[in-house]
């Protein structure tokens, strides 16, 4: 059977992981690759980096980070973060990453995944949606992000609801239906998708299964699950919920709070496969 | 030392840097001649069959290769290195493949998603030296969408995908696996280890 993927995420500027991580044995808690080889120890499936580097001048730092990460790293991984074009996705390959995931540049020109899955075959293409529900801040609606701190966000449920797809790390709203968007980039030649509910990211209640489902319901390429893991039932409840294929967190395996093989061994006891 | 393969289809880096890692002396090369003086060889899986078996032609690697398993030298395929051993594929058309093991290469099922991307279960069906030390039914990463179908004895573990595919393969000096070593952890490290005692 095939196995779930549980994937930590290391968010990396200018060569550094941002977001403090709670390891014991590590010498530098800034180094990329010294992190991820522990991950790789802790028994991580695959690993996200996302470059959040904001300057363009400052973007080849990451390359030079891939390079070394392919020497003491040997489990598949994916970057991503300010791709622009079919030469950035080849350079990063050529480093020995396993896969490129493509956000913003996707839908500004969707020719990109195509080009790029030709080139370089669909199963190191990744593309990365942000998605927010909308109609939650229709008039008289506290927004979602509100309603989180009382207590849980409700699932959508009206018909007139849908999910926005945001770019520019959340901060552009594009005005494209997640769901649909999903589907173009998957007939593009997207060979997975990275789906982070940004209603749910950091708040800490639970992945959003409405929208995860309807997006592994829409392809028939793997999801990964991303946004709002806070508990261990909440891997269990969005693998089982939403038949994600993997599932991504950032915060809570780099603050320690839950460990991979307790994730793992928990996903294991519902009877989900995992690689323990 | 071991030759690494590169028929010019893509990164080879990642089984490189593995040996590498391990401490082994490797040399990425297109040239036969150092493949015929090479202690071992590896042939990773990069690209679509056909594309592969005519560079090897063209280029007289597959020449090279096969002289070095005649000379009873360790022969690794990775992947598509594993399906170009047999007699041919179904990946694009018909293809002919090296033809040193009898068999052929066929798509996976349809009623799973293809490619198979990701960390799935060896079914070991018997001893192997490439599996010293790995109890049980080890994880390891795939990422393929066609595999082998063998006519002759020569299986040394399966997977379940769809249908109980091949998914190892072991005769005499000739290993052949559909996953990667090299993006398995420490079982695929592990593996290529031992490839690394035998040429010893």
């Amino acid at each position: 059977m095939l196995a779930k993927r549980i994937i930590p995420c290391l968010d990396v500027d200018k060569g550094r992981v941002v977001k403090g991580i709670n390891f014991v044995d590590i010498r530098d808690a800034g180094d990329p690759v010294e992190l991820a080889s522990v991950y790789d120890k802790e028994g991580a499936d695959e690993l996200v980096f996302l470059d959040i580097t904001a300057s363009h001048e400052e973007r080849n730092i990451m390359l030079d980070v891939a390079s070394k990460v392919a020497e003491q790293v040997f489990i598949p991984y994916t970057i991503g973060g300010g791709i622009r074009g079919v030469e950035d996705v080849r350079k990063m390959l050529a480093t020995g990453c396993d896969k490129v995931a493509i956000n913003t540049a996707a839908i500004k020109d969707p020719s990109i995944i195509t080009e790029c899955a030709r080139k370089f075959g669909s199963q190191c293409i990744v593309v990365a949606i942000d998605a927010k529900a909308e109609g939650w801040r229709e008039e008289g609606l506290p927004p979602r992000r509100k309603l989180a701190e009382h207590g849980g966000i409700p699932q959508r449920q009206d018909p007139e609801d849908w999910y926005q797809v945001y770019i520019n790390g959340g901060r552009t709203p594009t005005g494209l239906d997640a769901i649909e968007w999903a589907k173009k980039v998957v007939s593009f030649g997207a060979g997975e998708i990275l789906l982070t509910s940004m209603d749910r990211d950091g708040t800490k209640d639970g992945y959003e299964l409405e929208l995860t489902k309807q997006v592994t319901r829409a392809v028939n390429v793997p999801v990964i699950a991303s946004g709002g893991a806070g508990t261990l039932e909440h891997f269990s409840e969005v693998v089982k919920e939403s038949d994600a294929d993997a599932v991504l967190a950032a915060s809570l395996f780099h603050y320690g709070e839950l460990s991979i093989r307790q994730v793992k061994e928990a996903m294991r006891d519902k009877g989900i496969a995992v690689r323990l | 030392m071991i030759a690494i393969v590169d028929y010019g289809m893509g990164n080879l880096r990642s089984v490189e840097k593995a040996f590498e890692y391990l401490g082994a002396q490797v040399k990425v090369t297109s040239n036969p001649g150092d493949i015929l003086n090479s202690d071992a060889v590896v042939l990773p899986g990069v690209g679509a069959f056909a594309d592969c078996m005519d560079r090897l032609i063209s280029t007289g690697l597959d020449k090279a290769v096969a002289g070095l398993i005649e000379q009873g030298k360790p022969y690794l395929g990775i992947c598509l290195g594993l399906q170009v051993l047999f007699e041919k594929s179904y990946e694009g058309g018909e293809n002919a493949g090296l033809g040193l093991i009898k068999g052929e290469i066929v798509r996976l099922p349809d009623e799973v998603k293809v490619p198979h991307i990701g960390w799935n279960q060896l079914d070991v069906k018997q001893e192997n030296p490439l599996l010293k030390g790995i109890a049980g039914n080890p994880n390891v990463y795939f990422v393929h969408s066609y595999h082998a179908t063998s006519k002759e004895d020569v299986v040394v573990a399966t997977t379940d995908y769809g249908t109980d595919f091949t998914s190892f393969i072991c005769k005499e000096n000739i290993y052949g696996v559909q996953f990667h070593p090299e993006k398995s952890g420490k079982i695929g490290l592990k593996i290529l280890g031992n490839f690394l005692e035998i040429i010893k």
